[in-house]
This record gives structure tokens, C-alpha cells and sequence, in this order.
């Protein structure tokens, strides 16, 4: 761990300032993400600036009658609120499928949002990784890729965005609302808040330097029946291979956003056109530009699978 | 004492301590935190600096430059451990690699450099400033690309092949057969608390507190590896985190604190960090095993099979897969072959049940298939081929073997009987599976000694170099010398792990329980002669009971034997050639129920139960732990437990516990065990064997049969992840 200096901010637009200040800090919350990449040396931030005080802490109903969740609410605090439970059942039920109840009880949402690939390569600092080093190479292309994306890569990286809760608020279709450094606020669509790799996976999201994410909002609740399906290789504690998300209405109408397959989480305007007709053409959309490699191929299938069992429980 | 006819009855027969499901008498240090572990000898190395291990980056070459003059520089850095630096070291008996490498590389994540400093992260933060240039060569990393070239590998105990008649005839001859190919990946032993050693110097003396199974061969192999005296190290290891035969043999870890030490001139302390467990220390190799079995219609097998191949370091060994296959069924035909290929992958070594574990895995799906085959039910197969001999010379009998009984109770326990047919049971979206497979464990026993102590106030404390890695040791040896000494539990007190005291059989090989209490009775035997003798009793008559000794008319303390003076006798068992004159094994049934969705081909255990005869239980409440906890890494061999080899770079990828999944508490459901009935005159004079590895043999299959009757898809390469059943797998209905 490289070491680094420490501050607590009074407030998100004075913490986006002493972010703007300091090029290479970092802010900290829940540290669940972090601290491991720390300890590493895989993150190794010269500053860190504390922003558990800000008292984002909070949810609040929106006047559009959404939700406002503030940056810091614990995920196991989220899941249980109970309009979440009632309006936004998808999003209690991904965030329940992830991590264990000790992380998530201090894991944040915006943290959630940011939290950074598990592709073992970069977790290896012996290794080449375009996101870790940019320029160095991709390891796992060639590599031990089972867990990897199958859509929306690169010859740079086929990393996957690890989190259960960012594919629920893709689904339904949360926005972020951050403060800059200079003061300046703006909302960003979760469609848009995570970018692909392409030629600079080092850079994840769309967010300016020192830029801090203060609230995720819930649009007005869409209703239907929503499912969160999340396949891996135990029943507790691990990442997804692949995960569902999907808001069937009864007319058979809905949308769908798949974890575990891409960069960010995976959702097409296309895809939940065909939602009425089923599982098969759904998957066709999602995948029309899919790349497997040869060990997670089976993720194109399985995904298809998982939906027609997602749809059939929406049914049922 | 000498063990060389079989045991009569003795005090231990009593039964009024040994055999009781007693708690754990550490528990209640371990769960307060007062059971202090190698890296937390505070009270013993107060001011220890710590120490950080730097992982060769390459897997094979060479260290061209080591650049550590920013480390050197770096804040609270008190000294920097290398090759260069370390002086002459020599290499361990039990080690295939060296523990510290340079400039010569043999393996992804050997140690090169420990970096010595104030606090961690100090010593972390400069460790991470160390620039090393490499010039890496080729390696071999691909078992299956190796698998030609290799050579025919044996054991000190047991040779490369073995055979019996003519397999090839009977094999070609026989109505029925199978030939089939089955791997089992690298595992990990992924034990809670990593390698780790605290050491301080005093003088050219070291004092050692380290994480181990085996304290005598590892005096041995660090003064070997130190090139100093054994009477100069004082090693101890009275609490281990786990160790599943990672811990059989010093690593880095406690030779790099005894370098760091001596170079800082201070107490250290180094743990291995966790990622470098999976490729700086031993793993389980991995194998590729060929199973021919051939038979006649009525399920007789004429010929029986098996070739196993594993690879290791130059100089390693073979996982010994056959060894089973030359015990467990009746068969005139018969051929075991071990074969070892070169590798450059970290080195492979013992892990829970070697050569067991991993040749059930095989060895139980092919008798599945065999009895599929021959339209038989898997139970009835078995029981159809049991012996009461050793199949490979038939004069030698087994000492106990209830195998058929273990099959015939869990068939009945289990509800073997409703088991359809493959793909026959649903339960809403899960398909439904029933398996089964036979368990199977050999019973060895080692020479162990004992001190023990009886004080003026009738508290009589036990001294012995064994182990407790979290098994009961300390438990099952206090109520051995409870028994022999007429003793309430509360009055013994028990001391371990300590190279002063005598030595022990040590935790492993399953061999733990039986010889070390054994070495106990043996010293108890002694310390009740002394007792008689300094009581002026006739020893004929003399009675231990209820704190006194008791004879003719006379009752007295047994304290009181030691008013003039503690009385210290000291003794070891040494077993004679009833082992060889007997077969000594373990025998088990395990019976596994199995969910697979049917949509994403996810598998679930639902029910697990094992039926175990293995010698006297000294304490069912420990043994049960023992053996869940066996059935549990059982289960992570059958469903998601694989090093992942990157053949590009020559290492285990997932080297953390994120990457390498072993079973969450999500993951296992109930879990029943049933001890039989049993007492073994032949194994020693507790009558007792061993049941820390019996449970993991077989586990895996069982599983692996339970989902075959659930889907009909038979998955003969291990971890049987979702993947390997999804393209077989029909779309539901």
C-alpha cells in the first residue's frame, strides 16, 4: 500500500473541490472496494477524501413520485427500505444477490456504481491490464476468461462490471445525480454513467475528475413483475456469471438488463422491443454483436436460459 | 511400549471419558481470543518487526537484477531478505522447491525477497519499491500435453504399478465393460489462517512460533535448510488455523522470519499474504486417471483397471490416485499404474487424503457407470465386489471391514430405494438426483510419544509434540489420559505442539488420533505403574477411579503419589507388523440428494449423509465435525473448486478467495453421520483409526452420480461446474 494522506469533507461540492485540488485522490466511503485495491497496489491514490459525513444518507421520495437515494445509503439499508421492497422489488432482490451481509452493510449505492472489475488479471499486478496500466495489454484475452464479457468488448479488455445493483438500476433506468468541482451539478442516465471499454478501459465511467456522485433517483414506479436472477457457480457470495434483471408487465411488454456479460450493465432498446416474444428473440438482440471466447461462450446460452426461466416465473 | 499383538482389554474399555461427545476443551480459548496463533505471539516477541514476501513474478527463469535501493530507503524498512544476502541455505527434506528463490526461479510466486520494517504497511509499501528484471524461460504447465512423456512414479510406501493375472485378457474378455478418462483439477487447501511465523534469535538459539502439522520434521528440515543443530531451534505451534496438509512442512514464511530476524536483529513476524497462498506454498496436483473395468453380466468384476497421471516439480512426487483401486473391490485381474510428468507449476503436494481423494473421485463415477451398465443398482454393485481380503494378496486380511454394512444402514437411512431412474424426479424447477459412492480411507499409524505429569494436587498434565489443527487433539488426548488415570476431564490438563516435548505422530495422513492417543495411553500405562509403585500397591488389583487409587481395602488420593514430588514418565507406541500382517483401512457410504435447475443447469446439494466405520470413535462430537467438515471440501471437489492454470505464464490465476470458490454455509445442507459401531484390536490399544480424511473420500462422486441421476448427463472432468451440463442439457419444458 502506497501511502497517503487523509481528509474528511463537510460537504459534496467541498469534497469535489479537494478532489479537484489533489489529482491523485480518491474519495472514500465504504472502502469495501477500495482498501482491498489498496492494499494491492492496485488503486494507489496519494489522498483519500473521507465523505461518510456528508449525510447522503438518506431517501427520499422525488415530486415526479420516484425515489432519491442518497450517495452513501448502505446497500443493506436500500434493500430493506420498504418502497424499495414494494415499488422497486428488482432492485432489493439484485442487491440482496450480491456480496454477503457484512459488506453490504457498509458498501454505499454510489460506491456500488463504481466499484471496479474482478477479472483476476487485474488483481495480479505481475500481469499486463489496459486498465491498470494502460498500454500494457490484456491478459485474460487468450487467457483464463470464463467470467469474462461476452458483448460489447474490446482488443483492449473484456472485463465485466461486477455488481448486482447497478443492473436493477439499469433496468430501471436510475439516474445519477453528481457535483463538480467548480460547484455545478448535473444528472447523468445510468445508460450513460458507465462507459465500454473500447481503447481506454482505464476509464470507466463518464464522470470528470474530482466529480462526486450524490444521489441515484428512481423514475415513478413502472409496476409489473420484477425479477432478479443471478447464475453462478455457489449459491452465496460471488459474482454473477450472468444475472437478469427484467420488468415483465402483464401485457407480456417489459424490459430486461443482463449482468455479468459486458462492460457495464447490458440493455438494448431493441431487445425489450421483443420482450412479447420471448426469451429467444430477446437474447438475440442483447447478443446480435456478441464475441465469446471459447470458455464463456456458454453465457450466451445460459443467459437466454435464465430468461425464459425469469419470464416463465413473471408468468407464473 | 511396543504394539505388536492385538489389544485386549484395558482401562480405556471403560468407556467412561473416551467416547463421550465432549466439547472441545480449546473452544472456549478459540472463541475468546485467548488462544493466541503464530502471527499474535505478542506475549512472547512484544517489540517483533514484520515482515512483507515478494512472489517471483515469472514462473521459471532467471533473476537478472534485483534493484532495492528504493525499499532500503523507504520508511521503517530495518532489513531486506534475498538470495544474495540470505547466506548458504539448504533445502528441506519434505520441500521439492527452495523457500526462498534467486537468482533461479522454479515457480510462479516463490518467494525472492522478504522485506523487514517497523509496521506492515511499511514493510508492504517498500516490498512494492523492490524492481526486479527477469529473464523467464519455457516451462510446462499442460498435464495433458505432458502426459506421454511420463515416467513411471512411486512412493517410499508404495510402487509405481501393480498387478495381478492378466487384466488385458480378462479386460478383453469380459461381457461388460468400461473405459473411461476422468480429471480432477489443482486444488488448493485454502485453510482460514494463512502460513505464518513469529521468530526471535537469542543467540545462535531460534525460537519459532509457526503454523504446523508436524513438529519433528520441521526442527528437521529448517535446521537442514538454516545448516544449524536442531537442538538449536525451538519450535512451537499450539494453535493452527487449519492446515489440511499445507501445513505438513515449513514454507516461506518461517524460514523468511528466521532470516528476517537474524537480519534485524530482532523478532519477526511474516504471514504469507493471501495472495500468494495458492502458488508460493503446496497444492493438490492435479490427474488425469484412466478407469477399465470389465465384468461379468451378473455385475462380477473379472478385471479392474487404473492409470493415473499427475505432474510436479523436478524431484516431486505422484498424486497417488490407485491407491484405493488396489484395496476396495474384489477382481482376479488387476493392474494399477502411477505415472508423473514435469511440470513448472507451483509444487504439488499432500492435501486432505492424498491419493484417496482424488482416485475416488474417478474411481466412484466409473462404478456408477459399471453398475448403470450392468442394469444394477450402484449399492448392490458394490456389495456384490466387497472383500474381506486384500484383493492384491489374498492371504492378508483386513483387520475390520464393514463397507457392506456402511452401503446397506445409509441405503435404509437415506431412502436409497425411491430413486428412480435418470431424469425421472422434479421438484418445481429443479430436476431431482440421487447418488451414492463408497468412502475409503487407509488407517496408518506412526510412532508417538507422550510426557505426562502427576502433581500433588492429582492433576495430571500431558506433554506431546502433536498437533491440534482444529481436529480435537487436544480433546481426544485429555480424555484418553482421564480414562487411564480414573481422572474427571477437568483434571488434565494438556500441553502441545512443542518441539521440547516428545515426539509426536504429528496431524496427518488421517494417522493423528489414533497413534498420538495411543502414545498417551502408553505413557499413562508407565505413570500408573509409577503411581502403584510409589503408593507401595499391589499393581495386580490397582483400580483408577474417581481421582483415587483404589486396592484390596485401601483408597487413596492419587495425588498423593506425587507429594514427595511430581512424578514425569514418559513413553511412546511403537507399532509392529500387525499393520502389515492386517490391512487397516476405513471404510464409509455416502448417500447425496442433488437439485439442477433445470433452466441454468445450477446444482444444489439438498441432503448429504455418510455412514463411517472407522475403529473406535474417541469422540463423536469432534469426529462428526471432522467428518462434515470432510464432506463440505468434498463438495467444493465436486462443484466449484479449480486452480485455474494460465499455460501462457505458468500459474494458478485465481489466487484469492474471491477467484478460487470453496463452499459458503449457503452451499451445504443438512449433514447426517452415522458412526458404526466398531472397535479395531488391530489398529493399537485406543482400537481406534482415524476419520479426518475418511469423509472427503467419495464425496465428490457421490455427487457427481446424484447429478447424472438427475439429468442423465455423465461429467467426468471435475469441478462440475454449469457450463459442462448446459450443452446437454434440453431446454424445460
Amino acid at each position: 500500500m502506497k501511502p497517503f494522506t487523509y481528509e474528511r469533507a463537510g460537504s459534496p461540492a467541498e469534497a469535489a473541490a479537494a478532489a479537484a485540488r489533489r489529482p491523485e485522490a480518491k474519495f472514500i466511503a465504504g472502502g469495501t472496494n477500495l482498501l482491498d485495491l489498496m492494499k494491492l497496489q492496485i488503486e494507489t491514490p496519494a489522498h483519500l477524501i473521507d465523505v461518510n459525513g456528508l449525510k447522503l444518507d438518506t431517501i427520499e421520495p422525488t415530486q415526479e413520485g420516484g425515489l432519491r437515494i442518497g450517495a452513501l445509503v448502505r446497500n443493506t439499508d436500500l434493500a430493506a427500505d420498504e418502497r424499495v421492497r414494494r415499488d422497486y422489488g428488482v432492485l432489493s432482490r439484485a442487491l440482496l444477490a450480491g456480496a454477503s451481509g457484512q459488506l453490504r452493510n457498509r458498501a454505499t449505492t454510489a460506491g456500488n456504481l463504481l466499484q471496479r472489475t474482478r477479472c483476476p488479471y487485474f488483481y495480479d499486478t505481475n500481469m499486463a491490464c489496459n486498465k491498470r496500466r494502460p498500454g500494457s495489454g490484456c491478459s485474460a484475452i487468450g487467457g483464463i476468461n470464463r467470467q469474462h464479457a461476452v458483448v460489447g468488448a474490446s482488443e483492449a479488455c473484456i472485463a465485466t462490471h461486477p455488481s448486482d445493483m447497478a443492473v436493477a438500476m439499469r433496468v430501471l433506468d436510475a439516474s445519477i445525480e453528481t457535483v463538480k468541482p467548480q460547484g455545478a451539478t448535473r444528472t447523468i442516465s445510468i445508460a450513460e454513467l458507465h462507459r465500454l471499454p473500447g481503447d481506454t478501459p482505464n476509464v470507466e465511467t463518464v464522470l470528470e475528475a474530482g466529480e462526486l456522485i450524490t444521489a441515484v433517483t428512481l423514475p415513478r414506479p413502472v409496476g409489473g413483475s420484477q425479477q432478479y436472477r443471478k447464475v453462478r457457480d455457489r449459491a452465496s457470495y460471488a459474482f454473477a456469471l450472468v444475472s437478469v434483471a427484467a420488468i415483465v408487465q402483464p401485457d407480456g411488454s417489459g424490459r430486461v438488463a443482463l449482468g455479468g456479460v459486458a462492460h457495464k450493465p447490458w440493455r438494448l432498446d431493441a431487445a425489450d422491443a421483443e420482450m412479447p416474444r420471448g426469451a429467444k428473440a430477446v437474447a438475440g438482440k442483447l447478443f446480435a454483436d456478441a464475441k465469446p471466447t471459447e470458455h464463456n461462450a456458454f453465457k450466451l446460452p445460459l443467459a437466454e436460459r435464465a430468461l425464459a426461466s425469469v419470464l416463465a416465473d413473471a408468468r407464473g | 511400549m511396543k504394539f505388536d499383538t492385538p489389544a485386549t482389554t484395558n482401562p480405556i474399555d471403560q468407556l467412561k471419558v473416551v467416547g463421550q461427545p465432549v466439547d472441545r476443551i480449546d473452544g472456549r480459548f478459540k472463541t475468546t481470543g485467548t488462544a493466541p496463533y503464530a502471527y499474535e505471539r505478542h506475549d512472547a516477541a512484544p517489540d517483533a518487526a514484520y515482515g512483507h514476501v515478494l512472489g517471483a513474478a515469472i514462473a521459471k527463469g532467471r533473476i537478472q537484477s534485483m534493484d532495492l535501493a528504493a525499499a532500503k530507503a523507504a520508511p521503517g524498512v530495518l532489513a531486506i531478505v534475498t538470495a544474495e544476502n540470505a547466506g548458504k541455505l539448504g533445502k528441506g527434506e519434505y520441500n521439492t522447491a527452495r523457500l526462498l528463490g534467486g537468482p533461479e526461479i522454479q515457480h510462479y510466486h516463490q518467494a525472492i525477497a522478504l522485506v523487514v520494517a517497523e509496521t506492515f504497511e511499511q514493510a508492504r509499501h517498500a516490498a512494492g519499491l523492490i524492481k526486479v528484471e527477469y529473464a523467464p524461460a519455457k516451462g510446462a504447465y499442460d498435464l495433458a500435453a505432458s502426459r506421454d512423456k511420463a515416467k513411471p512414479a512411486g512412493t517410499d510406501d508404495e510402487p509405481a504399478d501393480s498387478s495381478v493375472g492378466d487384466f488385458d485378457g480378462a479386460f478383453g474378455a469380459a461381457p461388460v465393460k468400461l473405459d473411461a478418462t476422468y480429471t480432477t483439477p489443482d486444488q488448493a487447501h485454502a485453510m482460514m489462517e494463512p502460513h505464518a511465523s513469529t521468530a526471535a534469535w537469542n543467540g545462535d538459539k531460534l525460537s519459532l512460533w509457526t503454523s504446523n502439522q508436524m513438529i519433528a520434521w520441521s526442527v528437521g528440515d529448517m535446521a537442514k535448510t538454516l545448516g544449524i543443530a536442531k537442538d538449536r531451534i525451538h519450535l512451537m505451534s499450539p494453535y493452527v488455523g487449519g492446515g489440511f496438509g499445507g501445513k505438513l512442512w515449513v514454507r516461506a514464511d518461517a524460514l523468511l522470519a528466521a532470516l528476517g530476524a537474524r537480519a534485524a536483529r530482532r523478532p519477526v513476524k511474516v504471514a504469507l499474504q493471501r495472495p500468494l497462498m495458492f502458488n508460493n506454498t503446496t497444492h493438490r496436483p492435479a490427474t488425469i486417471q484412466r478407469l477399465r473395468i470389465g465384468a461379468t453380466r451378473d455385475g462380477t468384476i473379472t478385471a479392474i483397471g487404473h492409470d493415473s497421471w499427475s505432474g510436479d516439480l523436478p524431484d516431486g512426487k505422484p498424486e497417488t490416485a490407485v491407491l484405493q483401486t488396489r484395496l476396495l473391490y474384489a477382481g482376479a485381474n488387476r493392474l494399477t499404474r502411477l505415472r508423473l510428468s514435469e511440470l513448472d507449476l507451483p509444487e504439488g503436494n499432500s492435501m486432505r487424503a492424498p491419493g484417496e481423494a482424488p482416485g475416488m473421485m474417478a474411481l466412484e463415477i466409473a462404478m456408477d457407470e459399471m453398475a448403470e451398465k450392468l442394469g444394477l443398482d450402484p449399492v448392490e454393485f458394490r456389495i456384490r465386489n466387497d472383500t474381506q481380503v486384500d484383493p492384491e494378496s489374498p492371504k492378508r486380511k483386513f483387520s475390520q471391514r464393514q463397507l457392506t454394512e456402511c452401503l446397506r444402514t445409509g441405503a435404509e437411512k437415506f431412502g436409497w430405494a425411491a430413486r428412480r431412474k435418470p431424469m425421472q424426479a422434479r421438484d418445481g424447477r429443479w430436476l431431482v438426483g440421487l447418488g451414492m459412492a463408497a468412502a475409503y480411507r487407509g488407517a496408518p499409524v506412526m510412532k508417538s510419544a507422550a510426557r505426562v505429569r502427576l502433581d500433588a494436587r492429582g492433576i495430571v498434565t500431558v506433554e506431546t509434540d502433536m498437533t491440534d489443527i482444529g481436529t480435537g487433539s487436544y480433546t481426544i488426548i485429555a480424555q484418553t489420559a482421564a480414562e487411564m488415570m480414573g481422572l474427571p476431564l477437568q483434571k488434565v490438563v494438556v500441553r502441545l505442539g512443542d518441539s521440547t516435548f516428545p515426539v509426536s505422530a504429528g496431524s496427518g495422513g488421517q494417522f493423528g488420533a489414533n497413534s498420538s492417543t495411543a502414545g498417551v495411553y502408553a505413557a499413562c500405562v508407565k505413570l500408573r505403574e509409577a503411581v502403584v509403585k510409589k503408593l507401595g500397591l499391589n499393581a495386580a488389583d490397582a483400580q483408577f477411579v474417581d481421582g483415587e487409587v483404589r486396592s484390596g481395602s485401601r483408597a487413596i488420593a492419587l495425588g498423593d503419589a506425587a507429594k514427595g514430588g511430581e512424578l514425569v514418565v514418559e513413553d511412546a507406541i511403537e507399532f509392529g507388523d500387525l499393520a502389515k500382517k492386517y490391512q487397516q483401512s476405513t471404510f464409509g457410504a455416502h448417500f447425496v440428494e442433488v437439485g439442477v435447475d433445470a433452466a441454468t443447469a445450477e446444482v444444489r446439494l439438498r441432503r448429504m449423509l455418510v455412514v463411517c466405520a472407522a475403529g473406535r470413535i474417541l469422540n463423536p462430537k469432534s469426529a462428526r465435525s471432522q467428518v462434515i467438515g470432510s464432506m463440505t471440501m468434498g463438495a467444493g471437489a465436486a462443484l466449484m473448486e479449480e486452480l485455474a492454470i494460465d499455460a501462457r505464464h505458468g500459474f494458478f490465476v485465481n489466487h484469492d478467495l474471491a477467484h478460487y470458490e470453496v463452499p459458503v454455509h449457503a452451499d451445504i445442507p443438512h449433514q447426517e453421520v452415522i458412526f458404526l459401531d466398531e472397535t479395531d484390536p488391530m489398529s493399537s490399544p485406543m482400537k481406534a483409526k482415524g476419520v479426518g480424511e475418511l469423509g472427503i473420500c467419495g464425496v465428490a462422486a457421490a455427487i457427481a452420480n446424484a447429478i447424472h441421476n438427475a439429468t442423465g448427463i455423465r461429467v467426468r472432468d471435475y469441478p462440475i461446474t454449469l457450463d459442462k451440463l448446459l450443452k446437454d442439457m434440453p431446454l424445460p419444458a
